[in-house]
């Protein structure tokens, strides 16, 4: 089985989003991996070390040059070789889906493995996307995953509980918390991810033109009252929060 | 047409449809909206569309008994084809989002996701979505024959019921076999009313110290003032409650009327679920922590003394 796993690099959640002009902007914002990617590449790790034929493990990113970190932690982490295709252009799913699915098909891939939602864009498209191009099946927000022969199953969330799966390989996997705790690279792998292949490839290769247009960017807050009660008197403070809800708010009968 | 595939559950449209129907409305362009219904005896959830949407086209069989994405895809797919719609507005839930974009690449359509606002103008849809974490608004917009679209719940207030019902047609569909098999599931059912739907929500986070504390303030709480009930991931990871209850980045997000979260401390993977909501409550013996900051109402005090009080208040 030959493994591709998905890994982008994204404002770390806890950095200041910023706009300048109509479009965010990462000056100066501290960039990690993308924590739902990481389950992925920590995933497809524990798949082979627990025994299951894995035979490749790429990792790849498709986007600004930024990317080539996350390559290379996920070299770090353990994967045998990257692949970047490097690109300024955002790249909305069912266009990114042509690429990652031409290289899936030219790296014989059996399991895609993508994180659930993008932490920059929140978007939740680019697995079932890819499974669409290449007439895979697809499993979302899986936070349990075996391998046997051909057949993978697990668990992942629905939109009321979950579920336990079955289903064939090969397939898109997306990956969330809750499938594995990802490990921290050591320094001697660090080290060692630096002799590792990580190709480049060039964006026009694949044919993949953008179908949605960013034609704004903005911070909406929304100003909040913030008025404090002090709880020192906890019932004095519950009644005037309950008057406030009811009188001044309204959102209470 | 304007397609919109329905959400139904227990035999009713959810809100999230008509919410759909109502976006699909407003948002100009051309032909009649259209309501596709899919699952297995849905004849009342065909009735009940046509009193919302000008057509309905219902999809009723044994295949479409449970959802599928790559069976829900082919239908709406196939559908979205043959009445060449222009519009594909597919529900923003977790399964929505799941076989949307594979109806986007079979219909070779752009695909807007999550929005929270949408309008045509000629072939040019263009919508709002939250990116960073909820905390930055992107107007998005594409230009093509057919434009796919998933719709964030809680973004546009319900349609009515219109004054003439909708034509109903029955469709013949085309599916594939459903590769993946579910071979268990666990439903979350709760009484109360569904976190998406519901007016006031009464979210508990770690402060409130316990599994046993959870049940008698948070779902005390929710249960006097009629309210759903949800929780942060922290609590849903420590076992004390149900995934279905998460609010949040890997939860559900929520726009009710009023939030009340109750010993939470506001990461802004939490606020990304909940910061669109009208009126946002806190109470939190830390004063410093961030879910203050976003607060129109916050007591600073032990959720174990206040909410007793509150629960007692109430009754009044």
């Amino acid at each position: 089985m030959n493994i591709l796993t998905l890994v982008r690099q994204v404002p770390d959640a806890e950095a200041r989003v910023k706009v300048s002009g109509s479009a965010v902007d990462l000056e100066g914002a501290t960039l990690v991996i993308d924590g739902m990617d990481e389950y992925g590449v920590e995933e497809a790790l524990r798949l082979r070390e627990g025994g299951a034929n894995v035979e490749s493990i790429t990792a790849l990113a498709i986007g600004p040059k930024r990317n080539e970190d996350a390559l290379r932690t996920a070299l770090a982490m353990g994967v045998d070789r990257a692949i970047h295709v490097e690109t300024d252009e955002k790249l909305d799913a069912v266009a990114l889906s042509r690429v990652v699915a031409q290289i899936a098909q030219a790296e014989n891939a059996t399991l895609i493995l993508v994180g659930g939602q993008e932490a920059d864009w929140d978007s939740q498209a680019l697995g079932a996307a890819t499974a669409e191009r290449l007439g895979w099946p697809q499993l979302t927000w899986t936070n349990e995953l075996k391998v046997e022969g051909d057949t993978i199953s697990g668990r992942h969330d629905v939109d009321d509980g979950n579920e336990s799966f079955s289903a064939p390989l090969p397939a898109v996997v997306t990956t969330q918390q809750g499938l594995n705790e990802p490990r921290y690279p050591t320094l001697p792998n660090i080290m060692k991810a630096k002799r590792k292949e990580l190709r480049k490839d060039s964006l026009d290769t694949y044919g993949a033109a953008n179908t949605v247009r960013v034609v704004n960017a903005e911070i909406q807050t929304r100003a909040r009252m913030n008025r404090v009660i002090d709880g020192k008197d906890p019932q004095a403070a519950a009644e005037q929060l309950l008057d406030l809800l009811r009188n001044e708010a309204k959102v209470l009968a | 047409m304007k397609l919109i595939v329905a959400e139904h559950a227990g035999g009713k449209l959810t809100k999230a449809t008509l919410e759909m129907v109502a976006a699909a409305q407003n948002a100009g362009g051309e032909g009649p909206v259209t309501l596709l219904v899919l699952g297995q005896n849905v004849a009342a959830v065909a009735n009940e569309a046509a009193q919302y949407a000008e057509q309905v086209l219902v999809g009723d069989s044994a295949a479409l008994a449970a959802y599928n994405p790559e069976v829900w895809a082919a239908a709406a797919a196939q559908i979205a084809q043959e009445g060449e719609a222009s519009l594909v507005l597919i529900g923003g839930s977790r399964s929505g989002r799941e076989y949307a974009p594979r109806v986007a690449v079979k219909l070779d359509a752009p695909y807007l996701e999550d929005a929270t606002s949408l309008s045509v103008n000629g072939s040019t849809v263009q919508a709002q979505r939250y990116t960073y974490l909820a905390r930055v608004t992107e107007t998005v917009e594409a230009s093509a024959p057919t434009v796919t679209v998933t719709v964030k719940p809680g973004s546009f207030a319900p349609a009515a019921p219109a004054a003439a019902a909708g034509e109903q047609y029955d469709v013949e569909l085309e599916l594939p076999a459903a590769r993946t098999q579910v071979t268990g599931r666990s439903v979350e059912k709760t009484s109360r009313v569904a976190l998406t739907e519901a007016d006031v929500i009464v979210t508990g986070g770690r402060g409130v110290g316990s599994p046993d504390n959870f049940a008698t303030y948070v779902e005390g709480l929710a249960d006097r003032i009629g309210a759903g009930v949800g929780a942060t991931r922290a609590v849903v990871d420590a076992g004390w409650r149900p995934y279905a209850e998460q609010v949040g980045q890997t939860g559900k997000t929520v726009q009710p009327k009023a939030y009340i979260a109750l010993g939470v401390s506001g990461a802004v993977q939490h606020l990304s679920g909940m910061g669109k909501s009208k009126f946002i409550v806190a109470i939190n013996k830390d004063a410093e922590a961030p879910i203050f900051k976003v607060a129109d109402y916050g007591i600073v005090g032990d959720v174990n003394q206040i909410v007793p009080a509150l629960i007692e208040a109430a009754k009044k």
